[in-house]
């Protein structure tokens, strides 16, 4: 009886590990055989080639590609967290009524929304040549012709990125503020810190763990990213996503599979190299 | 169904009749006209009970015909609407998932080998000896279009056998697909915007259009309309636009580098919907498109032209293919559905929305003179020309960009192709779009 005692919380765990095991360990540990395979074009066949390895580790495309995500991935997760921050000191000191902290809080969701299509027509009329901004601009006496990098261009990217990304920073962010002891900054205040002071030194080393986590939501999403790449970047900028997603169309599995592990492992020690600044765990 | 035999069709059709009239009687009380009485009604339904599950691109997979064809055959379709990206990984990587392949003549070098496709048996197609010529014969009444490059219908057209996965450079009696619907490709331009007639390729490298182009980011196809562009333009030339070797495709790719570089081009496109917003919004003038894009441009009151260019223009065509795994009554189904296609009333569907269909002269039947007379004569419309959903594409007195079928048909020079070195054109096409 007591040996089942003991079985107990694995029976507890069974359930989600067998989902994970069967949908996203299974997948990727095929990914990891498939990279190893050769192909031609129409078919894979099984073998054991380090040809595709090669292929992505020693073309110039690669690294130009990778640098690429990563000025995405900065800038993104710069703007992310130049706003987010703001956004969920607001909602956590600044409102005090907690129900509209939640409806302002849901109101950060809109962008999730709308689908991409939605997105892809809407962002036109905002950004282009004859759009809103191009509009005001010109018409505030500002620029004599209309603005073209303002659409379909890294610019572009990063704006709509950051539309779509910039909740994940939120959230956690405002999680981690609202679970600050207030008396903290009442005795911060009380001993004569000014707002500044309490700012570095109380809040914002209690919010890191909220900035990880952010961040790492953030980074590996930006990472993978294609689909908003194609169509805020016009087709015209690239990141690893893009790339693997080429492949795919073309049929060059093993290809796009070498570059997806390729990819997992650079998501990974970015993810590491987060989690070794701050630890979550302990300051959860 | 003339290979039915009289002892099978008794077999299957008391087989049907048994499955109808359990089914019928659970759900209709008995001796009503829901009920009907088995027997002779039942042989002549059998294939009622068969689904074609076909793959197709979104301009193929239209609802209309999948409706009118249930309504005339009597069994059931269904459409699945893919990109052409899909539809290709799909028809070579998941055989089960469909009887029916609806795709382009230059994927089947990728599809063919695969083994998933069956050989047609031509002495089955009613219709074929009255096909466009060009795809059974490789000829079209001397016109350039016989000595176009790329993947033309005509080089993967047969099969040198019934078993075979080998293309056959002349006819034999075993076909890879029946043309369906086919069309000769250009750019397409924004005339009050362009400010002036576009009358060559080499237009998309102009400085005059510089950040205001596209081209369509799908290899085996942006590649050529590329081509089409760096040849006129005087930037190289090609032994075979159609093949090229690795030398010219470096070459190529170089160029297009050096103008994405200098911001000659607005946005690349990847879907239909995409070159047409494109256009419509102004934010590109000048592109490479597909002709059902320029007519939705021109739905919303947006002038734009598709240009009859003096270079000519890009072919590509597409047809339907049996899949591997259909047999009996099924195969019947897909070989009557094929004949129904070839009949007349889907090649004028096609027609009204500016596509030829693979038997004009049957298309011609369905058709008034007048709509005839604008999209394949290349005539002056007599009156308002409506497309099969009803909108009014063009006022009365509209002459077709490009003219005749013959005119626009006979000019084409190049083909959508799947090259020999097509996995390292993918490479430096990623290249180009990374750059």
């Amino acid at each position: 009886m007591s040996k089942l005692k003991a079985l107990r919380p694995y029976f507890l765990v069974a359930p989600q590990t067998i989902v994970l095991l069967i949908f996203l360990v299974l997948p990727i540990v095929l990914i990891g055989v498939v990279s190893f395979w050769e192909f031609n074009g129409y078919s894979m066949t099984p073998a054991f080639t380090l040809d595709n390895y090669r292929g992505v580790l020693t073309s110039s495309v690669t690294l130009d590609t990778y640098l690429n995500t990563f000025k995405y991935v900065v800038l993104v997760w710069a703007v992310c967290l130049a706003m987010a921050f703001p956004v969920a000191y607001f909602l956590s000191f600044c409102i005090d009524n907690p129900r509209l902290q939640v409806i302002l809080f849901l109101i950060c969701t809109i962008p999730f929304w709308t689908s991409n299509i939605i997105r892809m027509i809407a962002w036109i009329p905002v950004l282009g040549r004859e759009g809103l901004v191009n509009q005001a601009l010109t018409g505030l006496g500002l620029v004599e012709t209309p603005v073209a990098w303002l659409l379909y261009s890294d610019f572009a990217v990063v704006v709509g990125l950051v539309y779509l990304y910039a909740f994940f920073m939120i959230a956690p962010i405002f999680n981690s503020l609202m679970r600050i002891d207030r008396r903290l900054i009442t005795a911060a205040q009380d001993m004569g810190a000014s707002g500044f002071q309490i700012l570095k030194e109380v809040i914002l080393p209690l919010a890191a763990p909220g900035i990880s986590i952010g961040s790492i939501f953030v980074v590996t999403l930006v990472m993978g990213e294609f689909i908003t790449v194609r169509l805020m970047g016009g087709g015209q900028s690239a990141s690893v996503g893009k790339l693997i997603n080429t492949q795919i169309g073309s049929l060059q599995y093993p290809l796009a599979a070498a570059n997806a592990v390729v990819l997992l492992a650079v998501t990974l020690l970015l993810v590491v190299l987060i989690l070794r600044t701050v630890d979550v765990r302990k300051e959860m | 169904m003339a290979k039915v035999t009289r002892r099978k069709m008794i077999q299957t059709g008391l087989a049907a009749g048994a499955f109808l009239t359990a089914t019928r009687c659970s759900s209709a009380p008995k001796g009503t006209p829901n009920n009907p009485a088995t027997g002779p009604e039942v042989n002549t339904n059998q294939s009622k009970e068969v689904t074609l599950r076909f793959i197709g691109t979104g301009v193929s997979q239209i609802n209309e015909i999948r409706d009118k064809a249930q309504e005339d055959l009597g069994f059931k379709l269904d459409m699945r609407a893919l990109s052409t990206e899909e539809n290709n990984q799909i028809a070579i990587t998941q055989p089960g998932q469909y009887d029916i392949f609806d795709g382009e003549y230059f994927s089947l070098p990728l599809v063919v080998p695969s083994g998933n496709l069956q050989a047609l048996d031509i002495s089955r197609i009613k219709n074929w000896d009255k096909i466009v010529p060009f795809f059974t014969t490789g000829k079209f009444k001397g016109m350039p279009v016989e000595n176009s490059q790329g993947t033309t219908p005509f080089t993967v057209m047969y099969l040198t056998g019934p078993d075979s996965t080998e293309f056959s450079p002349t006819p034999t009696d075993y076909a890879t697909l029946v043309p369906f619907q086919y069309n000769a490709d250009t750019l397409g331009y924004r005339p009050d915007l362009t400010g002036r007639q576009i009358e060559s390729w080499s237009a998309l490298f102009d400085e005059e259009f510089k950040g205001k182009t596209s081209i369509l980011d799908i290899p085996q196809i942006g590649i050529m309309d590329a081509a089409m562009v760096a040849e006129a333009a005087g930037l190289m030339t090609f032994a075979d636009k159609g093949n090229m070797t690795k030398k010219e495709i470096d070459q190529i790719t170089e160029i297009l580098k050096e103008q994405k570089r200098n911001g000659q081009f607005r946005a690349f496109w990847k879907t239909f919907d995409e070159s047409v917003n494109l256009m419509t919004s102004g934010e590109v003038i000048l592109q490479s498109m597909w002709s059902p894009a320029v007519t939705a441009v021109r739905a919303k009151e947006i002038e734009c032209i598709y240009a009859p260019l003096k270079e000519g223009y890009r072919g590509w065509g597409g047809g339907i293919g049996l899949s591997q795994n259909l047999e009996g009554m099924a195969l019947d189904a897909a070989y009557e559905y094929m004949n129904w296609m070839l009949d007349g009333w889907v090649g004028s569907f096609l027609g009204r929305q500016g596509y030829y269909s693979a038997v004009p002269e049957t298309a011609k039947e369905y058709m008034t003179p007048e709509e005839w007379a604008y999209w394949y004569e290349g005539e002056p419309a007599a009156s308002d020309i409506v497309d099969p959903f009803g909108n009014t594409l063009e006022k009365a007195g509209a002459v077709r960009d490009g003219g005749s079928f013959e005119e626009r048909f006979g000019n084409i020079v190049v083909w959508n192709s799947t090259m020999d070195e097509n996995t390292y054109l993918v490479q430096k096409w990623n290249e180009f779009i990374a750059s």
